[in-house]
């Protein structure tokens, strides 16, 4: 074990990889000699050297072709997007060509892909540096689509993405690379040192794609999320003291319905949270699939707490971040309600 | 815990894939000797309606005007007054006390982020003075110069920098995202090279409604890469558009040499084949910047269609506050830039032609600093980033629409509750 932040964990488990598979190469701007602009491949190409630690034109649509077309001829390319943001050139060869290959080529092709994408809000960082975009990657056929909220199940999960003969979009939250963010932004940084989720196993291992982990039990409703709300909705939970069952689902495709549906149907209350924006985001799909599963198990209306339908701003970057309090108050609402 | 998942350790790769290198770094020292240099008169200035493929030598050349002795020499000097070229120097010192003070700030914790122009800063002051009002802008980051020259309020940049009440964009973007249609200064976006076949399709709409402003626009070397360079190559060629298109090769994208967009060649030769000159002139040389732009105005204006520039200058300083360029390149690799600083060079020519003295640049230097210290607390008088005032909460469902639809009506009562 050894006391790792997200961004040494995700480190880790490229090294691991690295380590373990010739095929596996990180590739995209700045991730090479620099080692990214958020530090999580540095070292690689001191140690793997410029081959395999690729830097590359600024050109995402470029980036993801030549990755796709590395995955065809046998590599599996982990592709750095430096900031989920700057995704958009990339659409066409993610959507339209990585996530249907294997699909339209009747199982003949795949391209192994993983795509990390440092993804959402609470760094000052505008609409251009701050979006959560993984309901656009969720409505396209055949990408798994993974958020880690921790070190220690980053790792686990990025290794798991890696060897996965899937393509996988793995948004990493930058605002908890450093340490967990409850939402409040006036209280002093805590590091991942001081949280049981930054001992991170310095060896080889994998957290099941598909697989959400409750993470506080609890009997009068179900909170589900993933990536940085889960600490923000742990704390609203704490800080209310209600008894709520905390969902981190980790992966959003493949949902694990059947976690959500244990729990909904026991307690028959439910809160959706996530940063993205309400309208379309991947909230509706859940708020769904639990009306389907649990109808005729619910007490109140499901309850959504996210960022508002307007572009990510720079100056009410807390009056747009989900508060605690906003997700207290949603929890509260639906406890209300009979 | 561990996966026993057998991997097959045989495997050994002997690879052979190019990877381009770096001018320098960190480890190694710079080295700009292979730089080739020509002499102000080694150039030629072609009729503004010349074929691409007739002035192709241009797009490998260098245009330069102010020769090693400071002086004005060459086929493309331009026809500037002694006060137009004290008017570019004042910019230019301008835009340099303007962006020390901000990265100052930025340290402080007063701004959330700054990015300077430290180096290249007769692109857009040289380029911005060759222009007319009415031609429109599509900057990139670095090209604040611009509304220096148009005369924009340095307050109010200021005030767009720390998201305050007087924030012209309302809070809604980061520092130096500026936008100002009274200045024909479009909407700053982080997406990289988006703005440049924009710049076309206002070009084409210019030449649509029979107009004669031109559109021009700036991406980086690095940028260069992104699909819409190209995009706007080919539009802008197809349809003859009245833009100029400009890369500032600075050397550097972030850590990303330029080696990894070049292809080994100049920029301005990627325009040749599809028929729009390219131009590479020394981005360090305000008369042979501001000469080049006037030509490729003209040109436009004249319905010769487009004009690649490459804009060959060094990035002083890092990408932004946010990185730190000791890290990937060799240390004090500018002082090895073999095209100088465009502020001190221009200083020198009016220094040697007697218009100019080392004492009246030292005053004005430090007028300017003043003056930026003065526009710095009248700015924070208009409110903090950190403590406001700022635009209304609410304002942020604003201008999401033209009208406010019905579900961010309901949003914006939810705000705060």
């Amino acid at each position: 074990m050894a006391k790792m932040n997200m961004i040494q964990a995700l480190n880790s488990a490229m090294d691991i990889a690295m380590d373990r598979d010739p095929n596996v190469l990180v590739m995209g701007e700045d991730v090479g000699y620099f080692g990214g602009v958020f530090r999580c491949t540095d070292g690689l190409y001191k140690k793997y050297g410029s081959h395999r630690a690729l830097d590359m034109p600024i050109a995402e649509g470029g980036i993801m072709g030549v990755a796709i077309g590395m995955g065809v001829n046998g590599l599996r390319p982990i592709v750095e997007i430096q900031f989920s943001d700057y995704i958009y050139p990339a659409i066409d060869q993610i959507v339209s060509e990585l996530a249907r290959l294997r699909h339209r080529s009747g199982g003949e092709y795949f391209a192994p892909v993983v795509i990390r994408a440092p993804c959402g809000g609470g760094i000052r960082g505008g609409q251009t540096h701050s979006q959560s975009p993984e309901g656009i990657f969720t409505h396209a056929c055949g990408l798994k689509t993974v958020m880690p909220s921790n070190p220690y199940e980053a790792k686990g999960l990025l290794i798991a993405a890696i060897e996965d003969d899937d393509p996988v979009i793995f948004f990493e939250p930058k605002r908890i690379y450093n340490g967990p963010f409850d939402g409040d932004h006036n209280k002093a940084a805590s590091p991942w040192s001081a949280h049981p989720l930054g001992d991170v196993p310095q060896e080889h291992y994998k957290i099941e794609i598909g697989k959400a982990n409750v993470l506080e039990p609890g009997s009068a409703v179900t909170v589900i999320t993933y990536g940085n709300m889960v600490h923000v909705a742990q704390a609203a939970i704490k800080n209310s003291g209600i008894d709520a069952e905390l969902i981190d689902l980790r992966t959003l495709i493949p949902l694990d319905i059947d976690t959500i549906k244990a729990s909904v149907q026991k307690t028959g209350r439910c809160v959706v949270v996530h940063e993205a924006t309400l309208t379309s985001g991947f909230g509706a799909e859940i708020l769904s699939q639990v009306q389907e599963e649990c109808f005729w198990h619910l007490k109140a209306p499901i309850e959504r707490v996210t960022g508002w339908d307007t572009p990510y701003p720079h100056a009410f970057e807390w009056e747009y971040f989900p508060s605690q309090e906003r997700i207290t108050q949603a929890m509260l609402r639906t406890l209300e309600s009979n | 815990m561990t996966d026993k998942q057998p991997v097959d350790t045989a495997i050994q790769y002997q690879s052979k894939l190019f990877v381009p290198q770096a001018s320098s770094r960190p480890e190694t020292a710079p080295d700009f000797s292979h730089i080739e240099i020509p002499s102000p008169i080694a150039s030629h200035r072609p009729d503004v309606l010349s074929e691409a493929i007739d002035i192709q030598d241009l797009a490998y050349g260098l245009v330069r005007v102010l020769g090693d002795d400071n002086l004005v020499a060459g086929p493309w000097a331009p026809d500037l007054s002694p006060d137009k070229l004290l008017q570019g120097l004042k910019h230019m010192m301008h835009v340099r006390a303007f962006d020390n003070r901000m990265f100052k700030m930025q340290r402080q914790g007063k701004l959330s982020f700054y990015m300077k122009c430290t180096g290249e800063e007769a692109v857009a002051v040289a380029q911005g003075m060759a222009l007319k009002p009415s031609d429109m802008l599509f900057p990139s980051y670095r090209q604040q110069g611009l509304l220096f020259v148009r005369d924009h309020s340095i307050v109010d940049m200021m005030c767009q920098c720390l998201s305050n009440a007087k924030d012209n964009i309302k809070g809604r973007q980061m520092p130096i995202f500026y936008s100002s249609k009274k200045h024909n200064f479009f909407s700053l976006s982080g997406n990289l090279a988006t703005q440049y076949s924009q710049a076309v399709g206002w070009g084409m709409a210019s030449a649509y409604k029979g107009e004669d402003n031109v559109a021009v626009s700036w991406v980086g070397d690095g940028t260069t890469a992104a699909a819409d360079v190209y995009h706007a190559l080919v539009f802008g060629s197809t349809y003859k558009a009245p833009v100029i298109l400009n890369v500032v090769n600075n050397q550097w994208a972030i850590s990303t040499p330029q080696s990894f967009a070049s292809t080994g060649s100049t920029f301005a030769a990627r325009s040749i084949g599809l028929s729009i000159p390219g131009i590479r002139v020394d981005g360090n040389d305000f008369l042979a910047v501001y000469a080049v732009t006037q030509w490729a105005a003209e040109r436009a204006r004249k319905g010769g269609g487009p004009t690649f520039i490459e804009l060959y200058t060094y990035r002083t300083e890092g990408h932004s506050t946010s990185d730190n360029p000791d890290a990937y390149r060799g240390k004090n690799e500018a002082s090895f830039w073999p095209l100088g600083d465009p502020i001190e060079r221009l200083k020198e020519h009016l220094i040697a032609i007697e218009q100019w003295s080392e004492e009246q640049h030292q005053a004005l230097q430090s007028e300017l600093t003043d003056e930026i210290t003065k526009d710095w607390k009248e700015a924070l008088s208009h409110g903090s980033l950190d403590n406001g005032p700022h635009w209304p909460v609410t304002s942020m469902f604003e201008d999401v629409f033209k009208e406010m639809p019905p579900h961010l009506v309901k949003q914006s009562k939810q705000i705060g509750v």
